[in-house]
């Protein structure tokens, strides 16, 4: 049975790039939501089987303990994310905000970039990986701004040159870090090898490694939306399609740390260079709590949980530069939390935008009044997301403010208050939104809301109970990362 | 390595460094597109050079890209651009033309000085190639903060390019170069693409205060 690992790697690639093309050539509009949602199943349901189907180290692709977990979370939130994106685009073409050959480059862009998102995730090489990360990167540049308007404008171009600045600068860390790899390992393919580059990695040059580091971090960085570096970020969620920001905060922000974090386990296994956790406490730290305080004066509603997306971006880095395993641990449950719970959330504000026809959180009032089952849905996704008990964010950000109270108590209480601080903003914004005399237009909803309650359910039950099975494989990732 | 392949590789690599600077005091716009093609084509020759001195016939692919999209195509593309959006006078700059030249010079030392230490086993050439690149792509970054305007961004934008395919080609036997030259190129192209199509003529800085409190999501 063993040849059928690559099959299936293969698979989670061919099934959304074939898709994509597929989805560009084809000129029905009603069947290709479906088709969308169909092709993500597949890439799902090929990387869910990877669990059992290990495939061998190959000089391009490479399924590891560390990257599996990352690919599973990656195809399920792909898969109902389109799942959200069928009912949310047919909104669209009924309001004419989307005519169908948009709708065509919609789709097919989402297959590429789940595509590219794979792609980087599997990689064997940091080169093919910066390529697979660019070429997500443009992919969303183009959909944020689908809609055209001055504003979707602005935000892809802010977002255009950001992110190439930031992954000009990747690519000079990734250049030293093969620099540092050739002495010792060779010229060649090796040299950009993950599992190679950690095995080797104790005798690399130091100082080569610490210059790379640097790059990489402010590089990757970028796209993982650390301040100060986050600017494109709020503009990039507020103005594109909401499957989009969902997308982009539920995954593209986690491949990015994931490439920093590839990147970390190498500076790790070097006794002697710099350690790159205070690098990274530090950058987390900024993040949350600039953005806690940026959440206070939001008036637009994607726009106020792209702030949110910054804070929990900051927790997870805050987290793995912790290290440790307890930390490791804590900072990847939060990370798969906070993909599920952020992406539930942007798809009910997708369709209550679409109901009351802005983003502005004044016109949005009395939501459990006038629509129940949104209101309370995008209540428990709040609820979630600041991390009030008993759900699994609860449980991550008391585990990581515990463990840094041993070690540093000083940096616990300035995370806590970030994160109380940002608690207050957003439960403050949710009273209007949610309670009160309804306000704003009242068209009823056609919204899908399984993959909302199906993520959020998960989250809820990972609060209260953990499979030992999942805890003990998080563990042993955890103290892979180092 | 004989001498004669090193100086020379030297030339190629200070020449860019040289030609970043003049790209730094421009400030009309046909000038600057010619000597970022100018900039383009000593890159091409300084990847030509190196494909030739590290026997590796696939860098010659590298040359030939920066040579043709680099130099000839995106120039002519950025003039007409230019001419049919009626930009073509002067550039906006931030800060004067002195102190954008001494910032260079600071990171130019600096490059050199954070370069040159930590590379020592890696060989004369691909050292100083590295201090060389590293310049670039700080010049460029700096480009790209002083000016105002989306093409001439985009100049600096594809300077550090530049300066990144100097580096790759320097680090000797680096795969995939070919393949990220190319990534780049793309990249590039739709940036022109995207300015032609949405006709992006300045960088969204207004002094207008309402405007900016409707791309912050304020009351409009």
């Amino acid at each position: 049975m063993n040849d059928l690992g690559p099959l299936l790697v293969n698979a989670i690639l061919l099934v959304p790039i074939c898709s994509a093309a597929l989805l560009a050539l084809f000129p029905d509009d009603r069947l290709t939501g479906q088709l969308n949602t169909l092709a993500s199943l597949l890439t799902f349901l090929a990387s869910i089987s990877l669990f059992f189907f290990r495939p061998a180290v190959g000089s391009f692709l490479i399924v590891d303990d560390v990257n599996v977990v990352f690919i599973v979370l990656t195809t399920f939130v792909a898969f109902t994310t389109s799942v959200f994106s069928a009912s949310y685009i047919a909104h669209e073409l009924e309001t004419g905000r989307l005519t169908p050959t948009y709708l065509r480059f919609y789709h097919a862009m989402y297959q590429t970039l789940m595509f590219a998102m794979n792609l980087a995730l599997l990689a064997n090489n940091m080169g093919l990986m910066w390529v697979a990360i660019e070429l997500a990167t443009l992919t969303t540049v183009l959909m944020v701004g689908l809609y055209r308007t001055p504003a979707a404008i602005e935000a892809a171009w802010k977002y255009f040159i950001l992110g190439s600045v930031g992954i000009a600068l990747a690519l000079f860390g990734t250049l030293l870090v093969y620099l540092a790899a050739r002495s010792v390992v060779g010229e060649g393919l090796d040299a950009m090898a993950w599992n190679v580059l950690v095995r080797e990695a104790p005798r690399f040059d130091p100082h080569l490694l610490n210059l790379a580091f640097a790059f990489l971090l402010l590089g990757y960085g970028t796209k993982v939306g650390l301040v100060p570096l986050h600017a494109w970020l709020p503009d990039a969620h507020a103005e594109g399609p909401t499957p989009i920001s969902a997308v982009l905060s539920g995954l593209l922000l986690n491949v990015a740390l994931f490439a920093v974090l590839r990147f970390k386990m190498i500076m790790s296994a070097n006794p002697g260079a710099l350690a790159p956790g205070p690098l990274m406490v530090t950058l987390g730290l900024l993040s949350v709590l600039f953005a806690a305080f940026m959440l206070y004066r939001r008036h637009d509603i994607k726009r106020m949980f792209a702030y949110s997306s910054i804070e929990h971006m900051g927790i997870i880095t805050f987290a793995f530069g912790m290290g440790g395993p307890l930390a490791n641990f804590a900072g990847l449950l939060h990370m798969t939390y906070h993909s599920l719970t952020k992406s539930a959330i942007f798809f009910s504000v997708g369709h209550i935008a679409q109901i009351k026809g802005t983003q502005r959180m004044a016109d949005i009032r009395g939501l459990t009044v006038s629509h129940p089952v949104l209101g309370w849905g995008l209540v428990l996704g709040v609820i979630t997301i600041v991390g009030l008990p008993p759900t699994g964010i609860f449980m991550t950000e008391f585990l990581i403010i515990t463990s840094t109270f041993a070690r540093q108590p000083v940096l616990a209480v300035a995370l806590g208050l970030g994160l109380l601080v940002a608690l207050g903003a957003l439960l403050l914004r949710l009273n209007g939104l949610a309670f009160g005399e309804p306000y704003g237009k009242d068209a009823p909803s056609h919204a899908s809301f399984v993959p909302m309650f199906a993520h959020l359910g998960l989250v809820l039950a990972a609060g209260i109970f953990l499979p030992p099975a999942l805890v003990a494989w998080f563990q042993h990732v955890a103290s892979l990362l180092g | 390595m004989d001498r004669l392949a090193l100086d020379v590789a030297h030339l190629f690599a200070g020449g860019l460094v040289l030609v970043s600077f003049m790209l730094l005091y421009q400030d009309r716009m046909f000038g600057l597109l010619n000597i970022f093609a100018l900039h383009a084509l000593v890159v091409s020759l300084s990847v030509a050079w190196q494909a030739h001195i590290q026997s590796a016939p696939h860098l010659y692919i590298t040359a030939g890209i920066a040579l043709v999209v680099k130099a000839i195509i995106i120039p002519v593309a950025l003039r007409r651009i230019i001419v049919r959006l009626g930009i073509h006078r002067t550039i906006d700059t931030v800060g004067g033309i002195g102190q954008t030249m001494l910032a260079g010079i600071g990171l130019v030392a600096l490059s050199i000085m954070v370069m040159l230490p930590i590379t020592a086993e890696a060989g004369t050439l691909t050292r100083e190639d590295l201090a060389f690149s590293l310049s670039v792509i700080l010049l460029g970054l700096l480009m790209m903060i002083s000016r105002r305007n989306a093409v001439s961004q985009i100049i600096g934008f594809m300077s550090i390019e530049n300066g990144l395919i100097l580096a790759a080609t320097a680090a000797k036997g680096m795969p995939l170069v070919v393949e990220i030259s190319v990534a780049f190129s793309i990249v590039i192209a739709l940036i022109v693409i995207g300015i032609f199509l949405f006709r992006i003529r300045e960088n969204f800085d207004t002094m207008d205060v309402h405007a900016l409190e409707r791309f912050r999501g304020g009351q409009p």
